[in-house]
């Protein structure tokens, strides 16, 4: 308030009172402070586990249904010192790895086929729309009869369910390539190969890395499907066994230990992509 | 620099016959009726027209990215089959390859060129001084503004020599003051790398302001219905927009203008 009458003095070195700023919480589509948006995601969480607590200790809930989050946290030490949880983590990423592997191996060349001609649009999209819709669960007794019971009808489960989705996105990662960097290329005198390796290959890329982010994670959710049948280790297995002994807290430990892992891997496809495609950044 | 004749008198690009339809729901679409156009050797000449009228097809067909329906395109007598590096084209929409640097992009068009690398640099570096980009050589796309996005793609269009400069309303995403700016380094560019320009607007004043002649469009089907020849001197500068000259060629070609603007007001209402 007093510095409107003195415009050439240098700015006062204490900062007067600061006015009170009104966080507008609620404004439509404002951002809000990042620190605020943190830990509004933190104390949700917290909620939920205060909720948890409470109704667990105050026994409002029967353990078999619920069992404390005490109860969780003690299943997964026993489950780490035994040695179990480490062995179950390893067979089901192996799996998702070599079957999310082999489905991007095959989504990402037919994507891009199918994302710049129309040909191959023509011959594979209904095939794979028709497939897309189709159950994964109730292929289970398919696969087991052309892949027998180990690791390969796995492998087959997660590349059914992972598959038929990437490809499709896959090709819209190449369609998002704008036409006139297309036409650039043929100015500059390429052939339409050198157009497709060095434009819209490299234009994709990010779309792509995106892609296989959200991909990773639908295997991750193909899990337990995948190891429902015949399987004697994996995080997917250990949920579906404590299910005939009622044992709750190992199937809630479980199904929270998947998701953490899923969420490693989505951030670690975050933090490597925002490495990689630096260029997107804006100024 | 430029080691080409300077000679007006023979015809660069040679326009025949032109005529182009897009096959549209309701049948058949008449976009360009029977153009006839020449480019003379080193001539700077723009294409101004109501939108719809068919000045972008045109510069698509020249570039060789379309093929007509009827007629045909010479480059030095020679017909035109495709795209090529005879002809450099920059684009409205910004078309700089946003995962290479400034510098890699300019490089990228000199690909297919036989020369050593020492040679290459040193184009790439007179062109990002041609266009003023010293410094913002190792600067990503996505962190130029508009107007050094199009500077890079002037540069990237020159740097491999093609016979005959398209562009195609390039300066048609910038806002007026860098548009005015743009113009200015575009006529320099041209007044001193002297090169046949062919160049589409709906801006009058721009089209007038650089070229040396000015081609009017009909509406659909684009028909060529004035040819003016701007016979302003060079060097120009922003001023020439003021001279009586200049206000006099503004006004044929609006007049030229609003009369096919009035018809497909009409023909729609």
């Amino acid at each position: 308030m007093e510095t409107t009458t003195g415009r050439s003095e240098p700015l006062p070195v204490v900062s007067p009172a600061p006015r009170r700023r009104r966080w507008r919480l609620f404004a439509l589509r404002e951002d809000i402070p990042g620190r605020i948006y943190f830990a509004l995601g933190a104390s949700f969480i917290l909620l939920i586990l205060l909720i948890w607590t409470v109704v667990t200790h105050a026994e409002l809930i029967d353990p078999l249904f619920l069992p404390s989050p005490a109860a969780i946290i003690a299943e997964g030490i026993a489950q780490a010192q035994s040695g179990m949880l480490w062995a179950d983590a390893g067979a089901s990423i192996y799996r998702i790895v070599v079957g999310w592997l082999i489905a991007t191996l095959f989504a990402v060349p037919i994507g891009i086929l199918m994302g710049n001609f129309k040909f191959f649009e023509a011959v594979f999209e209904p095939f794979i729309d028709l497939v897309r819709y189709m159950p994964v669960v109730a292929l289970i007794p398919l696969t087991i009869l052309w892949a027998g019971t180990d690791d390969s009808q796995k492998f087959l489960i997660l590349f059914i369910g992972t598959f038929f989705q990437e490809v499709l996105l896959v090709m819209d990662n190449v369609k998002s390539v704008p036409k006139d960097l297309i036409k650039v290329g043929y100015t500059l005198g390429m052939g339409r190969f050198e157009v497709l390796r060095d434009i819209v290959l490299p234009a994709s890329l990010p779309g792509l890395w995106d892609t296989f982010r959200i991909t990773l994670g639908w295997t991750w959710t193909y899990l337990v499907v995948a190891e429902l049948v015949a399987a004697r280790s994996g995080l997917g297995r250990r949920i579906m066994e404590a299910q005939r002994y009622l044992a709750t807290e190992r199937i809630i430990f479980g199904i929270l230990f998947i998701g953490l892992l899923g969420l490693l891997t989505d951030y670690f496809f975050k933090v490597v992509g925002a490495r990689l495609f630096r260029w997107i950044k804006e100024r | 620099m430029d080691q080409r004749t300077v000679n007006g008198q023979r015809p660069k690009v040679t326009i025949r016959n032109l005529s182009h339809s897009f096959e549209s729901p309701n049948g058949s679409l008449l976009v360009l009726d029977n153009i006839n156009l020449t480019l003379a050797d080193n001539e700077f000449v723009s294409i101004v027209g109501t939108s719809g009228c068919g000045k972008s097809t045109l510069l698509n067909l020249v570039a060789g990215l379309i093929e007509p329906v009827a007629g045909e395109i010479l480059l030095d007598s020679k017909p035109i089959d495709g795209p090529g590096r005879d002809r450099g084209v920059v684009f409205q929409s910004y078309t700089l390859f946003p995962w290479l640097t400034v510098w890699k992009n300019i490089d990228f068009a000199l690909r297919k060129t036989r020369l050593s690398r020492a040679e290459k640099d040193e184009l790439i570096r007179h062109y990002i001084s041609t266009v003023g980009l010293e410094g913002f050589e190792d600067a990503y796309p996505n962190q130029l503004s508009g107007g050094m996005r199009q500077r890079v793609a002037i540069a990237r269009a020159l740097v491999y020599k093609p016979e005959v400069l398209l562009m195609d309303e390039p300066f048609g995403a910038l806002d007026a003051q860098t548009r005015g700016m743009m113009q200015e380094l575009l006529l320099h560019v041209w007044e001193t790398h002297r090169t046949t320009v062919l160049f589409i607007t709906h801006d009058v004043d721009e089209a007038l302001f650089m070229s040396d002649r000015v081609v009017v469009m009909s509406a659909r089907p684009g028909r060529i219905k004035l040819e003016v020849p701007v016979e302003l001197p060079h060097p120009r500068s922003y001023e020439v927009v003021t001279s009586p000259q200049f206000v006099e060629l503004k006004l044929r070609v609006l007049e030229a203008i609003r009369e096919e603007a009035l018809k497909t007001m009409t023909a729609a209402g």
